[in-house]
């Protein structure tokens, strides 16, 4: 009966232990020779192991869609569009005021006619999408605010979109396994970007930054041949208005100016020609999502200087050639993220082509372009966290890492074997087995080891070993206390385990905590530590006891222990 | 067979008063730098924040032939960014941290900053030649102002609730005087490396709260075990006071508290000495925390636990005396109710104190 049980007992863990070893170094494909020399054996151990950035190098961006600019823009954009159809129809408007601050987002229609106030909603329902205002018509005006829960499906539905734009503009520049994913609470409208081994990560950076927001517009300026009317200011732009800026125009910077290569340096410090200021029609002709193709293409004068062309899809090309058509001899602005890029007088009636010019590199060109094919942002984004590890620290962290394990190691070992002797050797083997197991269970569960999961690895050989040092300890003393050998580890394993299930459980509780609400190191962390304890029970209690059992049933009568 | 202790017999709680005397003086110590470093002016602050919760930069650069400390400051400082600190790494000659600490708190400001202060380190880092060439940024990491409270505040309510699950635990698997002593000793253990880090300045980021969570679960580790062998005491020798009970499990107990915490100790030494620049915060603080996790499960835990349980008994005693036993059970609560010592089970609850 005994006899039986030993055999079980070993079945089992030698069928784990194979598992397990297999799991961590064997192949993912039909096995060769190769795999069994020792190049063979560190390239599919390399394979199989998820290595964290920190370890093979990468990028690790946290960015934040500032959704209050989509209401913003929202805001004013329903306000230009009411003012311009309510004038249309000839309806009795004083005025339309836009208010976008304080999170609140409201505008405001004041009419001279209390009684056509109706008929102005009416007519606007009709031509303008205010599914999400909720119009209050009191007195001679009409409020039209944004409910609280309109702006959570609007600012959900931007970082969504914006979450998508990213994963495109990742894809076309080519970086590989690239992470997009959704990051901290969802109403913090953050997303997380990994991008494993990137040679150029400020370039990428720049990339996913871009707002390329591209716009065509018409600026209010006397028609050609007299040229096209700037302002030294921008408070000069607004005096011609009279003041305030009306909801149907926007004063615009305008600038012919070096565009800042994507590669990095920041344009605030580059000396710059002085910036001009038109004054633009709001709402424009047609934006960014008419786009149907852009490309990067050299300028007429040829040399260094390049351009974007670009092409309209079939609705927009509708509407800007009828707008162009009716517009000749008049000003178009090309404008990208608020800043004029160019100004052209229309000549005759253009259907689908256009160009951005602004003397760009071939770099620049070239990323403008990919970024405006994959779509404008809905907003824009500011980083968060950027932590960028080169392949060269990596490698470092992971020798350093491997190298503290070791040392760990050796010196448990030692330590075990001096003072327990023959049973030292039990621990050990729980130890090694502790070890081959959690790689193996990383790899299971498709975790990722970083930087501070090898030092979970490293705590978890302390307090694996804690176990045997517990269970040698407590066999030790029911043996003091008189009692036979078998007798003696019979107890000694039954009274620790308790002890042993108690002291687990509590450090897992706290590492469970640091695995659900901590964020990327603290994870790696928890996920080791965890692995490795959960493990613990099996090695440090199941196998050590079954090696014991072999030895108290190799030999009719025990003599003595080595413990 | 070698043994560290031969039947030990230390009277561990007659000292109490010294030892609880010792870790007040060791956290007002900490407490004290904290709060001199804080409010005193022109002094540096309570924690030595890292970038994680403070918000700013660290570039890594190696260097083909490092230049000294002063004259990357120098450089730096030439090209606007003056407020570097250089930071060599010890067990890498070649590689310098460069950190930038940012000045504004709103998020626009410091994404500019950002931006702005690694332009100018690579400026000045062009003085000593080119990129690729005689240096070599091998990784940055800049955290904004509104990421880094972020980091802080969810590292602080972390740490707290996992204390909340521990104190939890111990109270169902002992009774709620243990769970809250050991919890107290933990916060203890906490308090005094926390100490440490201010005293020394040593840089507080978000690998120093793993650590320090680790060494919340290794210092109740060590408290269980003695726990579990008083409870189990308890239950052989129901006639004994539960003085000397914990005396005896923590005597009983005392070489297996030595070898283990010796091991992870020399685990986590291993880690000091060979895991290099990035696991050095985290090993620290793992290192004094061992010592002192296992120093608060003899001499903060056993004391406070004794003290609540012979206060309860007394309590119970002279109410039992007063009043009727129903009074009693409220007042200990219902788990407490029955006074007759059962014959087993984990609920069992012997009065051993006042009984001797």
């Amino acid at each position: 009966m005994k006899k039986k049980n030993l055999l079980q007992r070993t079945i089992l863990i030698v069928v784990i232990t194979l598992i397990g070893i297999y799991i961590v170094i064997g192949p993912r494909h039909r096995p060769t020779l190769h795999d069994f020399t020792w190049s063979g054996i560190k390239a599919n151990l390399a394979a199989n192991i998820k290595l964290g950035l920190d370890l093979k190098g990468g990028s690790h961006l946290v960015m934040r869609v500032k959704t209050d600019e989509v209401f913003k823009n929202l805001t004013l954009n329903d306000a230009s569009a009411i003012q311009t159809i309510a004038k249309e129809a000839g309806f009795p408007v004083k005025e339309v005021k836009a208010e976008t601050t304080g999170g609140n987002y409201r505008i405001i229609l004041e009419s001279t006619d209390a009684s056509k106030l109706n008929d102005i909603e009416e007519a606007v329902k009709k031509k303008v999408d205010l599914s999400e205002w909720t119009a209050s018509p009191s007195g001679n005006t009409i409020v039209w605010t944004l409910p609280a829960s309109a702006q959570t499906t609007i600012a959900e539905q931007a970082t969504e979109q914006a979450q998508r734009i990213i994963e495109s503009r990742l894809d076309a520049v080519g970086v590989a396994e690239p992470l997009v994913q959704r990051h901290g609470s969802h109403s913090s409208h953050q997303i997380l970007v990994q991008m494993p081994g990137i040679q150029d990560p400020e370039r990428v950076k720049q990339l996913l930054k871009a707002e390329s927001k591209l716009e065509l517009v018409h600026v209010v300026s006397p028609p050609s041949p007299a040229p096209v009317q700037t302002y030294n200011t921008e408070e000069e732009a607004k005096a011609s208005l009279g003041g305030t800026v009306p909801t149907n125009r926007r004063v615009l910077p305008y600038a012919d100016r070096n565009e800042p290569t994507a590669g990095g340096q920041a344009s605030g410090e580059q000396n710059q020609p002085p910036k001009k200021w038109v004054i633009v029609e709001s709402p424009a002709i047609i934006n960014g999502s008419e786009l149907r193709s852009a490309a990067a293409t050299q300028a007429q004068g040829g040399g260094d200087s390049y351009q974007i062309s670009f092409a309209l899809k079939p609705s927009g090309a509708d509407k800007f050639g009828a707008w162009t058509g009716a517009n000749i001899n008049e000003y178009m602005g090309v404008v990208l993220n608020d800043e004029v890029k160019s100004v052209a007088y229309i000549k005759g009636q253009i259907h689908d082509q256009g160009e951005i010019s602004g003397r760009f590199t071939k770099q620049s060109a070239e990323d403008l372009a990919l970024t405006l094919r994959s779509g404008a942002l809905p907003a824009p984004i500011e980083y968060l966290e950027e932590r960028t590890v080169g392949p060269s620290l990596g490698a470092d962290s992971i020798r350093s890492g491997v190298r503290a394990s070791l040392v760990g190691l050796i010196l448990v070992v030692l330590f075990m074997l001096f003072y327990y002797r023959g049973s030292g050797v039990n621990a050990v083997v729980a130890l090694i087995l502790n070890m081959i197991l959690m790689l193996a269970g990383l790899i299971i569960f498709q975790a990722t080891l970083t930087l501070p999961g090898i030092a979970g690895i490293i705590l978890t050989i302390g307090m694996a070993v804690d176990s045997n040092v517990l269970i040698f300890e407590r066999i030790r003393e029911e043996l003091r206390s008189g009692k036979t050998i078998p007798s003696a580890i019979e107890q000694g394993f039954a009274r620790a385990f308790v002890t042993i299930i108690d002291t687990h459980v509590t450090t897992v509780i706290s590492s469970l905590f640091l695995f659900v609400f901590g964020t990327g190191p603290l994870r790696g962390f928890a996920v080791t530590l965890i692995l490795g304890l959960v493990i613990n029970l099996f090695s440090a209690v199941y196998v050590s006891r079954t090696i014991f059992m072999w030895e108290l049933s190799r030999k009719r009568k025990m003599e003595s222990l080595s413990i | 067979m070698i043994q560290v202790f031969k039947d030990v017999k230390v009277d561990w709680l007659a000292n109490r008063r010294v030892f609880i005397a010792i870790s007040v003086l060791l956290m007002l110590a900490g407490l004290g730098s904290a709060v001199v470093r804080q409010w005193a002016p022109g002094g540096t602050e309570a924690f030595n924040l890292g970038v994680d919760f403070k918000g700013g930069t660290v570039v890594t650069v190696r260097f083909k032939q490092r230049p000294s400390a002063e004259a990357i400051r120098d450089a730096l400082a030439a090209s606007g960014a003056s407020d570097a600190v250089i930071q060599p790494v010890i067990d890498k000659p070649d590689v310098v941290l460069i950190k930038i600490p940012l000045a504004g708190t709103s998020d626009a400001e410091s994404q500019a900053q950002i931006d702005l202060g690694r332009s100018r380190v690579r400026t000045g880092l062009n003085k000593f030649g080119t990129e690729g060439d005689a240096y070599e940024i091998i990784g940055t990491d800049a955290v904004g102002a509104v990421a880094g409270a972020q980091l802080r505040n969810k590292a602080i309510a972390v740490t707290l609730a996992a204390l909340v699950g521990i104190l939890m635990y111990i109270a169902f698997r002992f009774e709620w005087t243990y769970g809250a002593a050991a919890v107290i000793a933990v916060f203890h253990d906490v308090l005094v490396t926390l100490g440490f880090f201010s005293i020394f300045q040593w840089e507080v980021s978000l690998t120093v709260i793993a650590a320090l969570l680790t060494l919340v679960g290794f210092s109740v580790n060590d408290t269980i075990v003695i726990f579990d062998r008083i409870r189990e005491n308890r239950r052989l020798h129901r006639r004994q006071s539960l003085y000397k009970i914990t005396n005896d499990a923590i005597n009983q107990t005392l070489s297996r508290t030595v070898i283990t915490s010796g091991l992870v100790f020399l685990s986590v030494l291993a880690m000091v000495l060979f895991g290099g620049e990035v696991l050095r915060g985290f090993s620290l603080a793992l290192l004094i925390g061992v010592i002192f996790g296992t120093y608060s499960s003899v001499a903060i835990a056993s004391p406070i636990m004794v003290w609540w349980e012979q206060r309860i008994a007394a309590a119970s005693k002279t109410s039992a005396t007063v009043a009727n036993r129903s009074a009693t059970g409220a007042a200990r609560g219902p788990s407490t109710g029955g006074r007759q010592p059962l014959p087993s089970g984990a609920g069992n609850r012997s009065r051993g104190a006042g009984r001797a």
